[in-house]
Order: C-alpha cells, then structure tokens, then sequence
C-alpha cells in the first residue's frame, strides 16, 4: 500500500480521471437507458450474459498478453481456445469438474508448446506458426472429439454433454437486494445495482477464477522481479541477455502459460457459457481475445475493460428480438464517440477529433433514420471497434517493442 | 574452362535439391508421420487410414481434386504475392468472402446478359476484392496499422457483412437465404476428362492463367523486381527510389483482385448462387496461405501444394468407411506448414554454416602463405 500512498501527483491525477471517465460513462449508459426506454439495456440478466460472454475473451486476452510481453504474438489462440473446449469436456466427463479445468489448461499449454517451439527454437514466424496452430487445432479437436467422444452417453461425433462443470454461487443477501433495486428502474441507482446483481447471482467459480487471474498477471508481471524479467524479453531481449536473462525460458514459460489461459477460455465456453461441448464452440473467440488486447493497450485491466465491452456486445446479440436493443446501443455509441472527439479536440488533436465527430454525427442520423438495427451488427461490433482504435489511435497503443521479433541467442550486438 | 562450369552447374542443382526440394519432401513426410502417430495413439485403424490415404483416387475424385485445388491456388497465388513483398495477407479469407458475395449477388441479376456476364462477373468479384483488401492497405500505410491484426478484423467483418446482405437482398430457399441463380446463359460448360465422372469446372483455368501471370510479373518485369526489392529490404528499395508506401497499396490490391477470383470456379461450376454456409465453402484464404508457404511463394511450388492438400481433403473422405474421422487431414495439413518452415529454417542454418566453412578453408591457405611471406 505504500506504493499507492507514495505516487507521484501526476499518477494519482490519472486515477482520478480514469475514476472520473468511468462515472461520465455510467452515467450515459443509464441517461440513454432512460431516455430511449430500452430498459433490457441493463437488467441484471443482460449483464450476466454480458460476464458470462465476456470471461472466455478475457482469457484469451489474458493469454495473448502473456505471451506478446515476453515478446511473442500467439496467433493461436484459437486453436489453443478449441484444445480447452475438448480438454475441458473429456476430462470433466470422465474425471470430475476440476479435472476439466485442469485438462484444459494442459491441452491449451500443449498448444502453446507447439507455438514456442516453432517461433522459439527453431526462429519461424509467429504468424505462420498461430496459423498453423489453428488449422491443426481445429482438425485435432474435430478428430479427437470423433474418436472419443462418438460412443459416450451424451456424446455424438461432434459433441458431449452430461459431464460435471465447477459450481455457482450466489451471495445471498446482497442478491436479493441488489436485484429489488435494479427491478425499480431507478435512473442511475438501479443501474448500478443491476451490475452488483449480475455479479452476485450463480456467478460460476470459474468466473472468479477468470478475474482473479487479471489480479494475478498485473501483479507477476509488474510486481516481481520474474515479471520484470519476462517483460524485458518482450522490449529488448538482447538487452535482457547481456544481464544474465535466459531469454528463451522467459519465453517458454510465457507462451505456455499463454496457451493455458488460452485453454481455460475453451473451458469457460464448455463448461459455463454452455455446459456441453461442441467442435469449433469458440467460434472466433480467440481472435477477438487478440482484439481485447490491443485494444486494452497490452494492460490487465485495459484488456478486462475491453472484454467487459466485447462481451456485452456478444451478449447482447445471444439475446431474441434484440433489433431495438441494438437500436438504442447505437445511440450510446455514437454519444461515446461524440465525448472522444471532444476530447481529441480540446487536446490538440483537431483532424482525428473531427474525424471521430463525424462518425458520430453519422451514427446519430442512422439512429434517427430506422428503429430497428439488425442483429448482425453487434457480432461486428468488436471488429470494427478494435479497427476504429487502430485508425484513430494507433500512435497512443504501445506494443512490448521486441514483439513478434525473431531473437536467437547469442546475437546481442 | 568447361570443366569448372559443369561443376558449377552440378553444384547449383545440388544446392537446389538440399536446400529446397529435400526439405520439402522431409516436411511432408515428417507430416504424414505425425499424423500416422496420432492415429495410431488414439486407437483408430492405422492400416486402414495408410491404405486409404495413399490409394489411387476414382475418375470422380480426380476430377473433385482438381476442382478443388484450382481454388486452393488462386487464394495461395494470391497470398504469395504478398509474402514476396514482406506482407502477410492473412486477409485473403476476407477478401474472398466479399468477392463471392459481390460477383453472385451480380452475375445472379443478369444486368449483362450470356457469356458476357461471366467476364463482368470476375471484374466485380475483383473489385470487391480489391476495395476490401485497401481498407488494410491503406490503414497500414497511412496509420501504420499491422495488416495482419487488421485483416483478422476484416475478415469476421466480411462474413457477417456477407450474411447480412444475403439475408436482406436474397431470396429465401429452403431454411436458409441465397442470391438469386446465375441465368442458364450465363453457365459455362466446363472440360470433361471422363466419360464417367463430372465436368473440370471450365474456371479452374483461372489458376492456370492466374500462375502463369504471377511468374511473369515476379520473374520478367520491372515491377516484379522491383516488388521483390521492396520484400528484401525496405530501406534498399527507398534509396533505389520505390516507394515501399505505394508498392504496399498495389500489392495488395493485385492480392485483393486474386482473392476475390478465389470461389469463382465454383460458383460458375457447380452452386450458381451464394449462400453461408451452404452455397459456399469457407477457409479456403487459410488454406491458400499454408499452400503457399509450403510451395514457397514459386508457381510450380503453389500448384503442386494445392494439389497435394485436394489430394488430402478428397482421400479423407473415404476415411470415415474404415473408421477414422476425416478431420484427420487437417492436422497433417496444419502440422506440415509447421514443419516445412521449421524444414526450411534448419536448411538455412546448415547452408549458412556450411558456407563459413568453406570460406574459412578457402582462406586459410592464403593466411599462411601470408604469414610465411
């Protein structure tokens, strides 16, 4: 704690900005919640869905991080995601829930594995080897899942259910409360308690465990001195080198640990956000993973921040008769969007600021012109964000700066 | 005099057969072996998969296999291009979504009529192809955006756009929605090589033409030297007076027009309209990429992996009779890209050593005479 207490006043400002930004966008969400009477937009039901659609993106994220910290873009992570969804089914099925999860993380770092001995060992390409891992991911999961999961109770060629999955909890007290309140529609209070709801009723272990993990990797990465090394690999590994860093560890370690994250997402997938399995269940999951990284800026928390948004979007567009749903989450949007460029105005940044506004303005009038917007357009939504933050702001992400750069031992200049 | 030069010319092939075909063939076998293991490891049949596998393929298989490798090509071709250059169109996917949903929804409304509208048909798939492969370009260029990231992007855009659109301006067949069907007018008729088995897709000849354009442009024309300048060395190019920017935008562009040519040949072979999932076949952009490493950016190369990974996809449909699942071949597909760039870089290293060898022997004669003198 002393760290908090002895920061500079230029990162406490920070803080408070961030604080500051994070209530201005509650308030929107509830204003437009208001205004266009769309009030599915935040019951505590849309919001579970929302946790629970987010939590495998998060992994994935997670997963990404690892592995580009120290240095090495895992593309694969949708193949390492669909090892999980197997690993996760077969080994729960047989053995019990946390043997899942367990399963899981070992075929996902199986996954890594493959990853970090091509791109390390033998210096390949990262991009071919994660595309590569995913056309073998998908292949292995179709063929293992046919082999054994064909003759099963509950199993089919392409798919098993009936296995055990971790357990939920709901904390009593707070619970009730919290959903009394958010069922008043209050504006703003009965917002906030549909969050506190959504997080407090059947909120799966495995959830825990996926935020713990952001907890986790914020404080190994930046708190020890392991974390300082592997990120080191990440921006300078001949530097690293020449301090007695063996490197190559560092990156073992990391893309292993990547594929497991990448594997407990598969899990999360088969065992939560649907309790039985299915061949190609990740459906793309791992890349918007990679997306939630970029756009959480290679953060822990940027990335649970953006999957908490990519998985509201995904959430909403599992909801039925979402069109006016979508409808009034354009206006949203396009408010956002609206506040950015004021802020990229003021700060100097006058093209991109009138550029954002125009967007914006351009979202408004799509609003105002239809009352429907068709579902298709949230599956979209995270692409095309992660797009927009690449064009807009692309000199404000900053990547680990050895990313995805060959390194061999024994070339420090 | 003539003696040193056959020795030249032998040595040349010799390279060539350790440094490029050995590894290869190496990687392929590496592959099948793998494979074999896993098989084997999971219980199935391991001789009823090694029997199928390798046996002769039927009139009709023939015929699927070319089929399918035509299009396999295209979409290598059409990564190829770009590895060349240093890039990595991890986009071709994309692209070829939006060309296919583009070039049905067009030829389907007969605007041009008869044969005709088969020509109009392959320009609009390619501009669409091109228009959806600038939008990287150019964020790249101009942002500095990585275009794999934003491919990736683009193409869970494509296929959602795509379904939209179909779903919006289609028609409704059965459960799902397609464009409205080519005129019969406008359907080719295709090569028949048997008398029993169905037609060659007569747009299979596109990656004919599509191979022999690309060797031409990479291997005899100013711009082909100058694009493999630019993949070589950036900095090179600039002070050579290529602007790596512009080069970035007309490749990809090239790359884009080829992508969206990718399902043509089946679109005017066998479905006639477009349709996700059933009208259309997807992963092809994943597949042409793998294709195009394994045949390392060289037309020859490109043909002869996409037959091999037809050959694989078409034989594992008989694999399911002696009780493996056919997904097996995706795995040899995925683990021989793997193998064959790993293949390739430990050719690399031994050439590299090899070479310091040689120079070390060749100079040290010379050392000591300089020592002596």
């Amino acid at each position: 704690m002393t760290i908090l207490a002895s920061a500079p006043p230029a990162v406490r400002q920070y803080r408070h900005l961030t604080l500051l930004l994070a209530l201005a966008a509650v308030v929107t969400v509830s204003l437009v919640r208001v205004f266009t009477d769309e009030s599915r937009m935040t019951t505590p039901g849309t919001l579970r869905l929302a946790l629970i659609a987010a939590c495998p993106i998060l992994l994935a994220g997670l997963g990404g991080l690892w592995a580009e910290r120290a240095g090495v873009v895992n593309i694969g992570l949708e193949g390492q995601m669909l090892l999980g969804t197997w690993g996760a089914a077969f080994f729960a099925y047989h053995f019990g829930a946390w043997a899942g999860v367990l399963g899981a993380l070992l075929m996902g770092a199986l996954g890594g594995l493959l990853h970090a001995v091509a791109t390390i060992t033998f210096g390949v390409d990262h991009i071919i080897s994660g595309v590569a891992i995913n056309i073998a991911g998908l292949g292995a999961v179709g063929y293992l899942a046919q082999t054994f999961f064909t003759d099963l109770d509950g199993g089919g060629p392409r798919n098993l259910s009936g296995y055990a999955v971790p357990a939920q909890i709901t904390i009593p007290g707070i619970s009730d409360a919290a959903l009394w309140v958010s069922d008043q529609r209050w504006f703003l209070v009965s917002d906030i308690a549909a969050a506190v709801a959504g997080v407090t009723t059947r909120l799966s272990l495995l959830t825990i465990l996926a935020v713990a993990l952001v907890a986790l990797t914020a404080w190994v990465l930046w708190r020890t001195p392991f974390g300082l090394r592997l990120r080191s690999c990440g921006e300078n590994p001949q530097a690293a080198e020449t301090l007695g860093v063996n490197v190559y560890r560092y990156k073992y370690i990391a893309v292993l640990i990547s594929g497991a994250f990448a594997g407990l997402g598969g899990a999360y997938l088969a065992m939560v956000a649907s309790s039985s399995f299915t061949t190609g269940q990740t459906n793309g999951r791992g890349y918007i993973g990679l997306a939630s990284m970029i756009f959480g800026n290679w953060n822990p928390t940027g990335v649970l921040a953006s999957s908490l948004m990519f998985g509201y979007a995904d959430g909403v567009s599992l909801l039925s008769d979402n069109g006016p749903l979508v409808h009034a989450l354009l206006l949203l949007l396009s408010l956002i969007l609206l506040g950015y460029a004021a802020v990229k105005y003021l700060g100097g940044e006058r093209v991109t600021g009138i550029v954002v506004a125009l967007i914006a303005v351009a979202l408004l009038v799509w609003y105002l012109a239809v009352d429907s917007v068709p579902a298709d357009f949230t599956g979209m939504t995270p692409y095309l964000l992660t797009l927009f933050v690449l064009a807009v702001a692309s000199q404000r992400l900053r990547m680990p700066a050895a990313s995805g750069k060959p390194y061999r031992r024994g070339q420090a200049g | 005099m003539s003696g040193q030069q056959n020795g030249q010319v032998t040595r040349r092939v010799t390279q060539a057969i350790t440094y490029s075909i050995l590894p290869t063939i190496v990687a392929i076998v590496a592959a099948l072996v793998a494979t074999s293991v896993v098989v084997w490891a999971t219980g199935a049949p391991i001789g009823g998969f090694v029997d199928t596998m390798l046996s002769v393929p039927s009139n009709r298989d023939t015929i699927i296999i070319v089929n399918q490798a035509s299009m396999i090509a295209l979409s290598a071709f059409a990564a190829a291009i770009c590895f060349r250059m240093g890039l990595f169109n991890i986009g071709v996917e994309g692209q070829y979504i939006v060309g296919a949903c583009a070039g049905a929804f067009f030829a389907g409304s007969g605007i041009v009529p008869g044969p005709l509208n088969i020509l109009a048909t392959l320009i609009v798939a390619m501009l669409a192809g091109i228009v959806w492969a600038m939008i990287a370009a150019v964020l790249n260029v101009t942002r500095g955006v990585s275009e794999v990231i934003s491919a990736i992007m683009l193409n869970y855009v494509a296929l959602t756009l795509a379904g939209y659109l179909v779903k919006t301006y289609g028609e409704r067949s059965g459960y799902t929605f397609t464009t409205p069907k080519i005129p019969p007018s406008s359907q080719p008729l295709g090569f028949g090589l048997f008398a029993d088995a169905p037609d060659v897709w007569a747009l299979a000849i596109l990656a004919v033409i599509v191979g022999i354009g690309y060797s031409f442009l990479l291997g005899w024309t100013r711009f082909g030297f100058d694009l493999r300048t630019t993949g070589e060395s950036r900095t090179a190019a600039l002070a050579n007076g290529i602007d790596p920017r512009r080069m970035v935008l007309i490749v990809m562009a090239i790359s884009g027009a080829i992508a969206g040519l990718v399902w043509m040949p089946s679109f005017f072979g066998s479905t006639h309209t477009f349709g996700i999932p059933e009208y259309f076949q997807r992963g092809l952009g994943f597949t042409g990429l793998a294709v195009a490493l394994l045949g390392r950016n060289t037309s020859l190369g490109i043909g002869f992996g996409s037959l091999l990974f037809a050959f694989l996809a078409t034989q594992s449909n008989r694999l399911q009779s002696v009780g493996v699942a056919r997904d097996v071949v995706e795995i040899t597909q995925g683990i021989v890209v793997l193998m064959v760039v790993i293949a390739f870089e430990i050719a690399r290293r031994i050439k590299v050593r090899r070479e310091q060898e040689r120079v070390a022997r060749e100079l040290e004669p010379a050392t000591t005479t300089g020592a002596s003198a």
